[in-house]
């Protein structure tokens, strides 16, 4: 039987892989923004997780909101990039450091 | 009597409108104003001149407005009348009003003559000040008018870096007597608990032989009192010790020479030591420091005279000596004397300096003595009025007949005085006439140099530059000052030493002057002698506004002949001397200095005061300066203050720039670090 402690377990993995996406990436601004999606992800399977377990139904439409807000996070983002792409020929992680002081 | 008002602030009033209205009305608008105003404060003046001589005219105050009010401190502004003050309102509005009227010629071709009229307006007002003050705080305010007035004037021409030098060290030098000044002035009102010139003169005998405490050292309060109020007559009167801005002065227009560095601002320290006679009076110490200042001073300017050959020079030594003169006069308690050696020597030493100016007006700026010479018969006026000076001040006279030029009648009383007054007056009296001797030498060898003997004005850098240049006319002097002409090459040399070059007569405004001067250089002493010295006519003249001694101006009448004759004997003497070395036989200077050629030196370096000081004071001065701006300002206030906080804020700026890599991962390793922290301390709290 698959219990609450499995969707947990999975939701943690994905939430590292998210985490760790960011931090080791050094190629693609693309692979910041899925790994972003990732953790968004794996929250949403937490909250529909216990949402399931404890019979309440908040916690699936929060994960609808959840969903929504990363839509509109992803088209920014991919917007941002495109745009980005355009100034500077590359988004390549490693050269985007404009910020650096 | 309101004409007093009138005398102070017309000049005042005429110098605010001659100096504002600058260029809108052009320049004859200002010289109008300020010359009629002085004009008319001169016709104002002799009246209440001659009616304190007709004895009819009682010292009075004419009150202005309180000034301040600060607990028993009470400072008002008032016109003080009496036959002191009216003796020196004749001598700075005639002197001034006829300097005004000679800068019209004078100074005709400067650019800046509204600036210049407004000047010599605002200095006779702060001279007004001075002279009719009633408390020592507005003496005070007068005494610095009319340094601030020297100041602006010697720096008039101020695109010469000389004349700059010259007038910040006339500020500065007077700088130090103020400052004794003021000490005095606070050491009087700490001793009489007012400044008020009459209420301290009535109550000095009461503090005569108190004694006040200073560092252990227990002192004559009034002899302090005096010599504090000294210093500072000796920074404004050019006395030995503080005299090295006059020579320097000299930088400054010739009218300005006549008015402030002859006729008046110098002679304020000698007319303050006569206000406050009363009060030095108590005090023999200091009445025999200014005896030996006075009688140093005029040995020492009259050595340096003998050796000068700039014309203006010469007679500002000649000022600086007989200022001499008139304070060793005090110093014997007779400042009659003094007070009248004041009043011959405005006009004829005014006279002389109008005459030098006339003379470097006609030679092209040439102030240099030995490019002179047979200029008689070229500017006649101005060789008769300057013979008339050159008579006063060697004090020419016949002693049978009671007649004799200006200087005759005071210089004979204040050595007559100098030898009855008996004690440090005796020492006084032979330095006194030894100086008579070098007076008269030096006066005459600026006469012979000047007008007699053959022209030898071709060696003259502004001579040749004006035969040269013939039609671009007269620039003042400043605009060419000393710069090198490398045009000596043979001009025409007509063989007599003129080089073609013709003097030419100064215009009337410059003539009309030299007059009426020539007329007071001549009368002044005959006319006037019995009012301040004679022994009943000067104290019915004086009504206590000076210390009149009585006694001493009789005894000064019962000196043996011979002392009586010593000031005509070395008179001739000298004038003997001047005319052997420069008549005579002209190797004779030549021959002088070449064997005594260590003594020349020393009076040619005028005693090597300046060298001194330069040692002395100024060097350490600028080390100073520059110890506190390198290591005090710029090493530890500038260093710790504005530019450490800056360097602070730089390097931590670097410090956190650092932090930021601009790479995206990195800010989000920190968030991540960062949230994991807060978490883990809101769960483990």
């Amino acid at each position: 039987m698959i219990g609450l402690t499995h969707y947990l377990v999975v939701s943690a993995v994905l939430f590292t892989m998210g985490v760790l996406g960011i931090f080791l990436n050094r190629k693609n601004l693309i692979i910041i923004l899925m790994a972003i999606e990732l953790i968004l992800l794996s929250v949403n399977l937490n909250l529909v997780a216990f949402s399931a377990a404890l019979g309440d139904l908040v916690g699936q439409i929060f994960a609808m909101f959840v969903l929504t807000v990363a839509a509109g996070e992803a088209a920014i983002g991919l917007a941002i990039l495109v745009i980005y792409f355009r100034g500077r020929g590359t988004i390549s992680v490693d050269d985007v450091n404009r910020m650096k002081g | 009597m309101s004409s007093i008002y009138l005398i102070v602030f017309l000049p005042l009033l005429a110098a605010i409108v001659g100096g504002f209205s600058n260029r809108a009305f052009g320049t004859l608008f200002p010289k109008v104003v300020t010359t009629g105003a002085l004009f008319i404060a001169c016709g104002l003046s002799w009246p209440i001149f001659l009616s304190y001589m007709s004895g009819t005219a009682e010292p009075h105050v004419a009150q202005v407005f309180t000034w301040m009010r600060s607990g028993n401190l009470d400072v008002s502004w008032g016109l003080r009348v009496d036959s002191l003050t009216a003796v020196m309102l004749v001598v700075v509005t005639s002197v001034s009003a006829l300097v005004h009227l000679y800068s019209w010629s004078y100074m005709e071709e400067d650019p800046d003559q509204p600036r210049f009229f407004a000047y010599l307006s605002l200095f006779t007002f702060a001279m007004l000040m001075l002279v009719t003050a009633d408390n020592l705080l507005q003496m005070f305010f007068g005494w610095e008018g009319v340094g601030l007035a020297s100041y602006l004037l010697i720096g008039f021409w101020f695109k010469k870096p000389s004349a700059n030098a010259a007038a910040i060290k006339a500020f500065v030098v007077n700088r130090v007597g103020d400052l004794g000044f003021m000490l005095g002035i606070f050491g009087v009102f700490l001793v009489f608990g007012t400044i008020s010139i009459p209420e301290i003169l009535a109550a000095a005998p009461n503090h005569a032989g108190s004694t006040i405490g200073f560092l252990g050292y227990r002192l004559d309060t009034l002899t302090i009192l005096c010599l504090l109020l000294f210093i500072g007559a000796m920074g404004k009167s050019a006395q030995l010790g503080l005299h090295t801005w006059l020579p320097d002065a000299m930088e400054g227009p010739t009218p300005v020479s006549a008015l402030i560095h002859a006729a008046t601002m110098v002679t304020a320290g000698v007319f303050m030591v006569c206000r406050l006679s009363p009060l030095f009076e108590q005090s023999p110490v200091a009445l025999g420091f200014v005896t030996f200042i006075g009688a140093a001073t005029c040995l020492f300017a009259a050595t340096v005279g003998t050796t000068q050959t700039d014309i203006k020079r010469v007679i500002a030594y000649s000022t600086c000596s007989q200022l001499g003169y008139m304070f060793f006069a005090a110093g014997v308690g007779m400042y009659g004397a003094a007070m009248f050696h004041l009043f011959t020597h405005a006009f004829f030493k005014a006279l002389l300096f109008l005459g030098a100016g006339s003379v470097i007006h006609a030679m092209h700026h040439e102030q240099d003595m030995r490019y002179y010479g047979g200029l008689r018969k070229h500017i006649p006026v101005t060789f008769w009025t300057m013979m008339a000076g050159t008579l006063a001040i060697t004090g020419v006279g016949i002693y049978w007949l009671h007649a004799g030029f200006a200087g005759f009648h005071s210089k004979d009383a204040i050595l007559e005085a100098a030898y009855a007054a008996g004690g440090g007056g005796q020492g006084a009296f032979w330095v006194g006439v030894f100086a008579a001797l070098l007076t008269s030498f030096y006066s005459w060898r600026l006469m012979f140099l000047t007008f007699w003997g053959k022209p030898r004005w071709t060696q003259s850098e502004h001579i040749q530059h004006a035969l040269h240049h013939p039609h671009e006319h007269d620039e003042p002097s400043h605009e060419d000052g000393h710069a090198a002409h490398d045009d000596h090459h043979a001009h025409a040399d007509h063989g007599d030493g003129t080089g073609g070059y013709k003097p030419h007569e100064s215009p009337l405004p410059m003539l009309v002057p030299l007059l009426l001067l020539s007329v007071g250089a001549v009368f002044a002493g005959f006319a006037f002698n019995k009012f301040f010295i004679q022994p009943e006519a000067g104290a019915i003249f004086w009504k206590g506004a000076v210390a009149f001694d009585e006694h001493l101006a009789h005894a000064m009448h019962e000196v043996p002949l011979w002392v009586k004759l010593s000031a005509t004997i070395v008179m001739l003497l000298g004038l003997f001397g001047a005319w052997v070395a420069y008549i005579k036989s002209p190797s004779i200077p030549a021959r002088f200095t070449a064997t005594f050629g260590l003594l020349y030196k020393f009076l040619l370096n005028k005693w090597y005061f300046d060298e001194l000081y330069n040692v002395l004071f100024v060097k350490p001065a600028f080390w100073f300066g520059r110890l506190f701006w390198k290591k005090g300002d710029e090493g530890t206030i500038d260093r710790f203050g504005p530019n450490g906080s800056a360097a602070v804020v730089k390097f931590g700026s670097i410090l956190t720039g650092k932090l930021q890599s601009g790479y995206v991962y990195s800010y989000a390793f920190v968030m991540l670090i960062g949230l994991t922290l807060a978490v883990s301390w809101v769960f483990t709290r």
